[in-house]
């Protein structure tokens, strides 16, 4: 499929996946953006998950939470087929985005990361000066109004602006951690995207640096998707609107360990009355 | 002393406890042993460099710097100079330069960012690696029967053009090697930042991966230079003069196809001259390489400097 039937596509979802939610309860605005089915990924012979079958919704803050290993970072990275730089990688079953299946062999990557932008784990700005940071995105998608806009919109999106207006052409490298990852999310923010994946956005900032990306969440939430893999339940709690559980499952004899969904449903189902054993056990400190 | 766990002690008991340590004797005879293999191999090299030196100066003592960097070739050593030679290894530096450096960071990023992790393409790394310590003399021989041998029609048989591509060759695989570890030191979340905005792999590559490698990349080609400035073997096949040579006749291509002269290997010819005189000749010829070589390390060392990144 090529990027015009994408564009389509994001514009008319598709309204036969409207009736595959499943058991869990569905949120009021139920336009899907994501739906996998029976999805999972390989590195080499090694499954890392199995099997998950999810429907991710529109202006929403999905999260993804689990113990270490569980296959969370797996998952996200293939909604928007980061996988694809890990050569081993393989992934079977479906992933349909507005009802495209990502992994079509029509499907451009390339295009899809323009769709679905994503925040990283450890902030990684360019090693290049704030403005180009926000810039570089855009100008290869080909943006042809005024990029001094664009640049002070996306900062301010990502609440960043006030603290770095008067010193745009300085280096990325010189901002703080929790600034540097803000820097991050004005850089998704700028290309417009659909959907933004969030891998665990705040595991290496400080809790009044959480906060803030926390608050920036629910600011933009309203204009784009958001998909977020974290290890703290608090964070998942406090910011998503809907929750899944993963655990691993261990292969005792090979020493792997598997990612399967466990339970997925509104948030505050999942941490206040989870139908999962497995789910209660981890939302309650038992285990993981 | 036995101390029950949590008793209060006296501070005086902790303090003898504290501060009674033995002498560490095997860490001291250890330490000395290393500094000793330091101090040896320094003393070889402070020997051979005051011996150069001093030997330099019976020629610089009797004529001005300026003499011996502008005189050509002679029979007389109170004339010779290394002005013919210093051309010469100016010249082959611009083939290393203009045909080692874009072969080399092309091959690299090939190997580093295009090529996929397969048998084959590990081997030809691992062989990159072979090449880069097979004896320049190799590529000597290799120069003389492909270029001034097979290409005689374009390179004019022995000549500056057969000697500079013989040198080429010679630091490709050192300029692979460095340019594909600078690659390689490019942490993968710079990828991944670039591929999450949608940039394609070219765009990537050449906005983020090459730039931030560019300091390692510039680094390891000075330092490339430098290896070939000081080689005299491989040019010796391939149409290096040592003795007298002709004033440069016609226009640049013709100067291209003609013979030549290289520091080293004047360096080379004046020790084997039996006259005393030609050997301090020698000395200072060695020195005038010493310092190129210095300069264009330390530039290379400032450049490192100068751009290294912070992840």
């Amino acid at each position: 499929m090529d990027s015009t039937a994408l564009r389509e596509q994001r514009q008319t979802p598709h309204p036969e996946v409207h009736a595959e939610v499943g058991h869990q309860e569905a949120p009021a605005n139920r336009d899907v953006v994501f739906e996998t089915r029976d999805l999972s990924v390989f590195y080499g012979e090694f499954r890392a998950v199995r099997d998950v079958s999810l429907t991710i919704y529109r202006n929403h803050i999905t999260a993804l939470i689990g113990p270490s290993g569980c296959g969370k970072t797996t998952f996200i990275r293939c909604l928007n087929r980061m996988n694809d730089l890990i050569e081993t990688a393989r992934v079977e079953g479906e992933i349909k985005y507005h009802g495209v299946n990502l992994y079509d062999k029509k499907v451009d990557a390339v295009e899809v990361r323009r769709r679905i932008g994503m925040v990283f784990q450890k902030p990684n700005p360019f090693p290049k000066s704030i403005y180009d940071n926000i810039a570089f995105g855009p100008k290869i998608s080909g943006f042809k109004g005024n990029m001094d806009e664009l640049v002070e919109q996306s900062l301010q999106k990502a609440a960043l602006w006030d603290e770095v207006k008067d010193r745009l052409k300085e280096s990325a490298m010189g901002l703080s951690g929790g600034q540097q990852q803000r820097l991050c999310i004005a850089r998704c923010v700028a290309v417009q995207p659909d959907v933004i994946l969030m891998d665990e956005p705040c595991s290496a900032l400080d809790p009044i640096a959480t906060g803030r990306i926390e608050d920036l969440m629910q600011d933009i939430k309203e204009e784009y998707s958001i998909v977020i893999v974290t290890h703290n339940m608090q964070q998942a709690a406090r910011v998503s609107d809907m929750t899944a559980f993963f655990t691993a499952e261990v292969n005792e004899q090979q020493d792997r360990r598997t990612g399967v969904l466990v339970e997925y449903d509104k948030t505050e189902n999942i941490f206040q009355t989870p139908t999962d054993e497995r789910t209660e056990n981890y939302v309650t400190g038992r285990f993981g | 002393m036995v101390v029950r766990p949590g008793a209060v002690q006296p501070s005086d008991v902790v303090l003898a406890h504290l501060t009674g340590r033995r002498t560490d004797l095997k860490g001291l005879i250890f330490q000395g042993a290393l500094l000793l293999s330091l101090l040896l191999s320094l003393l070889f090299l402070i020997v051979l460099l005051v011996d150069i030196f001093v030997s330099s100066m019976a020629v610089f003592e009797s004529r001005s710097v300026e003499s011996f960097l502008e005189g050509s070739l002679s029979g007389f050593p109170d004339r010779a100079g290394v002005s013919q030679a210093l051309y010469g290894s100016g010249m082959l530096m611009l083939f290393v330069v203009f045909i080692s450096f874009p072969l080399g960071v092309a091959a690299a990023v090939y190997l580093e960012e295009y090529a996929s992790d397969t048998r084959f393409n590990r081997f030809i790394t691992v062989n990159i690696r072979n090449l880069a310590g097979v004896p320049s003399i190799v590529y000597g021989l290799l120069g003389l029967s492909i270029f001034v041998g097979t290409l005689s029609a374009i390179t004019g048989g022995p000549s500056l053009l057969a000697g500079g591509l013989t040198l080429a060759i010679l630091v490709l695989p050192i300029v692979i090697i460095t340019s594909s570890e600078a690659l390689r030191a490019v942490p993968q979340s710079i990828r991944e930042a670039g591929y999450g905005v949608g940039a394609t792999k070219w765009e990537v590559i050449r906005s983020h991966v090459l730039p931030s490698a560019a300091p390692g990349i510039l680094t390891g080609t000075i330092l490339a230079i430098s290896r070939a400035i000081g080689e005299a073997a491989p040019l010796l096949l391939v149409g290096a003069v040592g003795g007298l040579l002709g004033q440069a006749q016609g226009g640049f291509l013709s100067q291209l196809q003609d013979r030549f002269t290289a520091l080293p290997i004047v360096i080379f010819e004046w020790t084997k001259e039996a006259n005393s005189e030609f050997k301090d000749l020698a000395s200072a010829g060695i020195v005038v390489l010493m310092v190129i070589i210095l300069i264009s390390n330390a530039a290379a060392i400032l450049l490192r400097n100068r751009y290294e990144r912070k992840w």
